[in-house]
């Protein structure tokens, strides 16, 4: 079969393209019920991106949810096998509450997990494939990396107290540096970490600007390893035809009591917020049972439908007018004819504001193009 | 095709201030001080565009991408929570959120406080964050009055000089934060317009050091 793919919807490209690259790596999809158990959720709800969660009581009783996410259900599902790492993608529509409505949204999101036994290499391949999945879609991306493990080294050398971190945490999000200083200073922070942190929080570009000041900035023993780890994977991406996108960026923040170590979060031109956001959440894993490790992504392909600069045109193609007594095997010839240059459709009149580009009228017998627009 | 950067600059005497900011920063833009009823003023030659906007919705324009960068009041960024960059502290437009009442005002603990005012979430977040049982009452302006006529027993409101509670009899019983003016920006810009916005934040910093020293 071949499919005509100017019928697609960009975001129905999008979601082909990326399953053929996650399918080429050795990822198979994970299809999974519209329906899960609410319990799944409720106990993981900081993991989740919206609070919401439409449920409903099932006729045995039970409480379920339509599913707000997909992660939860596949590290349910998953087994620890050593030495083994299980590779999973998905494309499933998510019911969550939208941040812009603020009322629920069916969204559709493609994402992959890594799940099992993993080590440096899965993460630079999800990394990786994250990566190639921002250029897949648009010619101007980005990809902002970043390393859990250093924020995490940095908070405890400084002294912050863990029931401080999350108010932490967001102004690092908001690369917020004047308020960092007031925080630290009224934590009792020396002076020299609130330097390091604001310089920390502060650096943005391309690894090969950051990398050589983070050496400066992080001596302490403390940072090596999660500093070699974030240093190992952009080198291992350097020279790769997407390594142009890659930036280090310290406010790419995600839950630590979820993840840890590499963490990423990619942007497209045009789209004002983050439409790819993943990382490494052995903590999720912990919290639910597993022994294993895991890194994935999801890509948030509502947001996609902003970088359509055109919107449609016309209804239609070809409006073929003709009363109820026209002969049918003459229509059908026209609509035949017409179709082979684009969509058709037939009509005995037309509502106002309905456009298109050729007007055909069939009348007596005649076929009569009387209108074309440009 | 040179990047141009949209700011969202707030209307009124504090947008003004911060216009002359951006210009000493060498992003001038001569027609925006122009008497006319234009919105949107550009300077191509040097890579930007102004427009004003109500200062209540300036963070929802960058949030949304429509402005790349602008300048938002910390009370407005408290109550809605935009997800945006805050980059600078601009020293500007200072004032403070604060608990106001009537004089006579005594806190009854075993009473559902009454609170009256334009910032239900940071009114919720204070109270919460000291364990105080309250009642939410949202009104949109002239928040003095509601002390007054007993529609509640406090207020939670901005305070600048504090003549106009002076002048009703009320005065200012707590300080929640100290509000200014900060330079947002949006999260999708500061990378793909990021030499401008980082060079707008590098000489608008170095005036702000010049004006602390």
């Amino acid at each position: 079969m071949i499919i005509n793919d100017t019928v697609l919807k960009y975001d129905e490209k999008v979601i082909f393209a990326l399953r053929e690259l996650y399918s080429r790596y050795g990822y198979s999809q994970y299809k999974m019920s519209k329906f899960e158990e609410y319990d799944l959720y409720v106990r993981n709800k900081d993991f989740l991106i919206s609070d919401g969660v439409i449920t409903f009581t099932d006729t045995n009783g039970r409480l379920m949810a339509l599913k707000p996410d997909v992660t939860l259900s596949i590290i349910k599902n998953s087994k620890d096998i050593p030495g083994f790492v299980q590779k999973l993608y998905y494309d499933e529509n998510v019911y969550r509450v939208s941040d812009r409505t603020h009322t629920f949204k069916e969204i559709m999101q493609v994402g992959l997990e890594c799940i099992g036994d993993i080590d440096d290499y899965s993460i630079l391949e999800v990394v990786s494939l994250a990566a190639k999945s921002l250029v897949k879609i648009s010619d101007s991306s980005v990809l902002d990396i970043s390393h859990l493990g250093i924020l995490s080294a940095m908070f405890d050398l400084a002294g912050i107290p863990e029931s401080d971190r999350d108010r932490i945490m967001k102004l690092v999000g908001e690369k917020n540096v004047h308020e960092l200083e007031r925080e630290c200073r009224g934590l009792g922070v020396e002076d020299d970490y609130t330097e390091q942190i604001k310089a920390l929080v502060s650096t943005y570009g391309a690894p090969k600007t950051v990398l050589p000041r983070l050496k400066e900035l992080l001596c302490d023993e403390a940072f090596a390893e999660p500093l070699s780890q974030l240093e190992n994977i952009v080198a291992s991406l350097d020279g790769d035809e997407y390594s142009h996108i890659i930036r280090i960026d310290f406010s790419v923040i995600s839950d630590i009591k979820y993840y840890n170590g590499i963490v990423f979060k990619g942007f497209i031109s045009g789209i004002p917020q983050s439409v790819l956001s993943g990382g490494q959440y052995d903590r999720l894993m912990r919290k639910m049972q597993k022994r294993s490790g895991a890194v994935g992504f999801a890509v948030y392909l509502d947001l996609l439908e902003r970088l359509i600069s055109e919107s449609r045109k016309y209804d239609v193609d070809t409006v073929i007018l003709c009363d109820r007594t026209a002969n049918v095997s003459t229509v059908r010839k026209a609509v035949e004819e017409y179709a082979a240059k684009g969509s058709v459709s037939v009509q005995r009149s037309l509502p106002d504001k309905y456009t298109y580009k050729r007007l055909v009228r069939i009348s007596e017998g005649e076929v009569t193009e009387i209108e074309e627009n440009t | 095709m040179k990047k141009i950067l949209n700011v969202a600059l707030p209307k009124g005497r504090l947008g003004e201030k911060v216009y002359a900011m951006f210009e000493a920063a060498g992003f001038e833009c001569p027609s925006i001080k122009e008497q006319n009823r234009k919105l949107i003023f550009e300077n191509e030659e040097v890579g930007v565009r102004y427009f004003w906007v109500k200062p209540s919705d300036i963070a929802i324009y960058v949030e949304r991408g429509a402005a790349d960068i602008g300048v938002a009041g910390k009370d407005i960024l408290l109550e809605y929570n935009p997800d945006v960059y805050e980059l600078l502290d601009l020293g500007i437009g200072k004032c403070r959120m604060a608990v106001a009442a009537k004089s006579d005002f005594r806190d009854d603990p075993q009473r559902t406080l009454r609170v009256a005012t334009k910032f239900s979430n940071i009114a919720q977040s204070y109270y919460t964050s000291v364990d105080r049982d309250i009642d939410i009452i949202h009104l949109n302006g002239s928040i003095e009055i509601a002390p007054i006529l007993d529609l509640s027993d406090v207020i939670v409101d901005i305070v600048e000089t504090g003549k106009t509670l002076k002048e009703n009899d009320l005065e200012v019983f707590e300080t929640i934060v100290p509000i200014s003016a900060r330079l947002i920006a949006n999260k999708s810009s500061f990378k793909f317009k990021n030499e401008l916005i980082e060079k707008i934040v590098c000489e608008i910093s170095a005036q702000l050091e010049a004006r602390n020293d």
